[in-house]
């Protein structure tokens, strides 16, 4: 995964609560092979409304979404942040989160700010009154800013996190800094020996 | 110090334990299916990962695969595409696959034991529950998710909370027409489905030890649905005389070096479990699930339950919900309830011995008028094994029908469903809302039960056949 510092730009504001994960991504989309692919999925039956705030010209390209309470509710489906990140977003705003879904997110580099519900109301006024407006989410400094408006406000990201972002490490790659400990212990006695299974070119004895 | 059989094989596995949340564990073995691995795949591609060690990696095409004729094609575009991308991501990260119709191609929990890859004292991982049934030869095997399958890929290793231990120990020796799944199905039931959550459960007892490795693995197999991970079974004579011959497992004097080396994996006199489950064997009877969920477990010889008999309110509105969905009246004599669909197959009952046992309660006689009964072999070698002792014959001139490899009815991924409403005894391990086929009823069952049923049109044991 990227490292991710700051994420900068502007602001689509989703009033809504209780998004659920089956609504970010309806489920006829599980059966796909692909990781990518699944922004055109994003919220696909909300969609099909000409009306619905992505359908809408001034938030095109927009990389944060600012949304109600409890985002990502619902199912654990990883599926859901794909969604968001392939459309994407690169960061969401909102006063509380579904549990797995920031799991999730941290897996995937999805930046998760966590506001109070009045300090989302007064960012969600800003980016309807312009949608042009520039909107700024720092990791580093853990606070999300409106420069144009002088509105700043600060979140707290767990240090492990926070870390996993600011290096741009995933799981795997936090595994992959211990090469040296798997290395060894591949060599060592205790790896047990998987002898006679596989054939010399690697393949399956059958 | 005296260590479990979990303790042992854990504690060979450790890479480096800092902090609990930092385990490491080294994974012997990937196995890889077509459903949970292509995103995975795509997340290596995504990183510019290669697979750290693809020798340790094999695949196979199992739950989308249609088990009518190998020469027609796959029909449902989206299932063809999946199966094709397995082929695809297996060529370019050069991992072994068997592709549908490869004569070592079956079910992910099949293959693994029958070309004797699973070998006692190994960490095992796929991205499937069922995952569970290699714990019969003394290895810690479990499923995994789809991130964890690429993580897996791309390191050989995976993080891991170190699990409790129980043992679930079966004392005396099991009644005569009492099978593998039987004890399942009684172990399930005792335990609940959450009964065994964040443990690893390890089978002892005269009844276990007395099972063949099929039935070890029936029994490892349904640990999920106790809410375990894993399932665990100590290596002995059953086991090494069952690896010995698998042309995976070594030869000659390295042979008997390994066979050294895995008969350590049993659990030491004197060590102590964190959780202890004793069942009399004397107290199992054939039995089948009623419900759907797999603890919903009544006696072949019993009656629906009614829902007052319940422990407290939420049991209850969960029995009348299940007996809504599955149409059953309490008080209903099991043995008087006809079905409509007949299923014989799936990781836990498509071995050969499961294929004996059914074949043995068919041979000379007829399916019941109305009935659908199909037969799938786990695995082509176990195709090819029945159709040696001719027990192919025996089923289509009972009237069965004899399929190709693959999970089949055992959910609904692929072709073989059941229609709303409609009842099956199947030989599967789960009978949750759905699972085969929207509206379907599903009935757990032993393959012999199974095959006994196909013919009477209802549900019936062997013994009752000769009656
Ligand atoms: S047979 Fe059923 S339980 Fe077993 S791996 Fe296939 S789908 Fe899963």
């Amino acid at each position: 995964m990227k490292p991710v510092r700051v994420v900068e730009g502007r602001a689509v504001p989703l009033e809504r609560s209780d998004v659920d994960t089956d609504q970010i991504i309806p489920s006829d989309w599980l059966k796909r092979v692909e990781r990518t692919g699944f922004g055109r999925g994003l919220f696909s039956e909300w969609r099909d409304d000409p009306d619905f705030v992505l359908n809408q010209q001034s938030y095109v390209g927009a990389t944060i979404l600012v949304a109600g309470p409890r985002f990502g509710i619902g199912s654990s489906r990883e599926h859901a942040v794909w969604a968001l990140m392939d459309y994407g977003f690169e960061a969401i705003i909102a006063p509380s989160f579904g549990d797995i879904f920031v799991n999730n997110s941290s897996k995937q580099g999805l930046v998760i700010a966590q506001l109070g519900h009045d300090d989302v109301d007064e960012l969600m006024a800003i980016i309807v009154a312009d949608p042009t407006t520039l909107v700024v989410v720092d990791v580093d400094q853990q606070k999300v800013e409106v420069p144009q408006a002088g509105w700043q406000r600060g979140f707290t990201l767990d240090p492990m996190t926070r870390e996993r972002l600011l290096n741009g490490w995933d799981d795997i790659s936090l595994t992959l800094l211990r090469e040296a400990q798997i290395t060894t212990f591949e060599a060592s006695e205790k790896a047990p020996d998987l002898v006679g299974i596989f054939d010399e070119a690697g393949h399956v004895r059958s | 110090m005296a260590r479990t059989l979990f303790e042992k094989i854990w504690e060979e596995h450790l890479i480096a334990s800092a902090g609990a949340d930092q385990t490491l564990i080294y994974i012997d073995l990937h196995l890889v299916h077509e459903v949970t691995s292509p995103q995975a795949f795509e997340g290596l591609r995504m990183n510019g990962r290669v697979v750290r060690r693809p020798e340790r990696t094999l695949a196979t095409a199992d739950h989308n695969v249609p088990t009518d004729s190998l020469s027609t094609p796959v029909k449902d575009p989206i299932s063809r595409r999946q199966l094709e991308a397995l082929e695809e991501n297996c060529e370019e990260f050069g991992i072994t696959v068997f592709p549908r119709g490869h004569e070592n191609q079956g079910i992910v929990h099949i293959i693994g034991p029958e070309l004797g890859v699973t070998q006692p004292g190994m960490t095992i991982v796929c991205g499937d529950s069922h995952t569970s049934t290699h714990g019969a030869f003394g290895a810690l095997a479990f499923g995994i998710g789809t991130s964890e399958v690429e993580h897996v890929l791309a390191t050989q290793t995976l993080p891991q909370q170190r699990a409790k231990t129980m043992s679930v120990t079966i004392e005396g020796s099991t009644r005569a027409g009492v099978t593998a799944k039987d004890l399942a199905l009684a172990i399930v039931s005792t335990l609940g489905t959450g009964g065994g959550s964040g443990y690893v459960l390890e089978y002892r007892g005269e009844a276990i030890r007395d099972l063949s490795m099929e039935g070890r693995m029936t029994v490892c197999n349904m640990s999920i649905e106790a809410g375990a991970r894993a399932g665990l079974i100590g290596v002995d004579d059953t086991t090494i005389a069952y690896l010995r011959d698998r042309p995976s497992v070594p030869k000659g004097d390295a042979l008997d070096e390994a066979i050294a080396r895995w008969r350590t994996f049993v659990t030491d006199d004197g060590a102590e479990f964190d959780a202890a489950v004793v069942l009399q064997a004397a107290d199992i009877v054939p039995s089948l699930t009623w419900g759907t969920n797999p603890a919903q477990v009544v006696a072949l010889d019993g009656t629906i339950p009614f829902p007052d008999v319940a422990a407290d309110q939420d049991e209850r509105d969960a029995t009348q919900r299940a007996l809504a969905y599955m149409g059953l009246t309490p008080g209903t004599l099991v043995r008087s309830i006809p079905v409509d669909v007949v299923f014989i197959g799936s990781c836990t009952n498509s071995r050969i011995e499961d294929l004996r046992a059914a074949a043995a309660a068919a041979r000379g006689r007829r399916v019941a008028t109305g009935v659908r009964a199909l037969v799938v072999p786990g695995s082509h070698r176990v195709k090819a094994q029945a159709e040696s002792e001719g027990l192919d014959q025996i089923f289509l001139d009972a009237g069965f029908e004899w399929r190709e490899p693959g999970c089949s009815m055992c959910l609904g991924m692929n072709p073989d469903q059941l229609k709303p409403e409609q009842r099956c005894a199947s030989t599967s391990n789960r009978n949750f809302e759905g699972r085969q086929g929207r509206g379907g009823r599903t009935h757990l069952v032993s393959p012999a039960v199974a095959a006994a049923t196909a013919v009477m049109g209802r549900f019936a044991s062997p013994d009752e056949l000769d009656a």
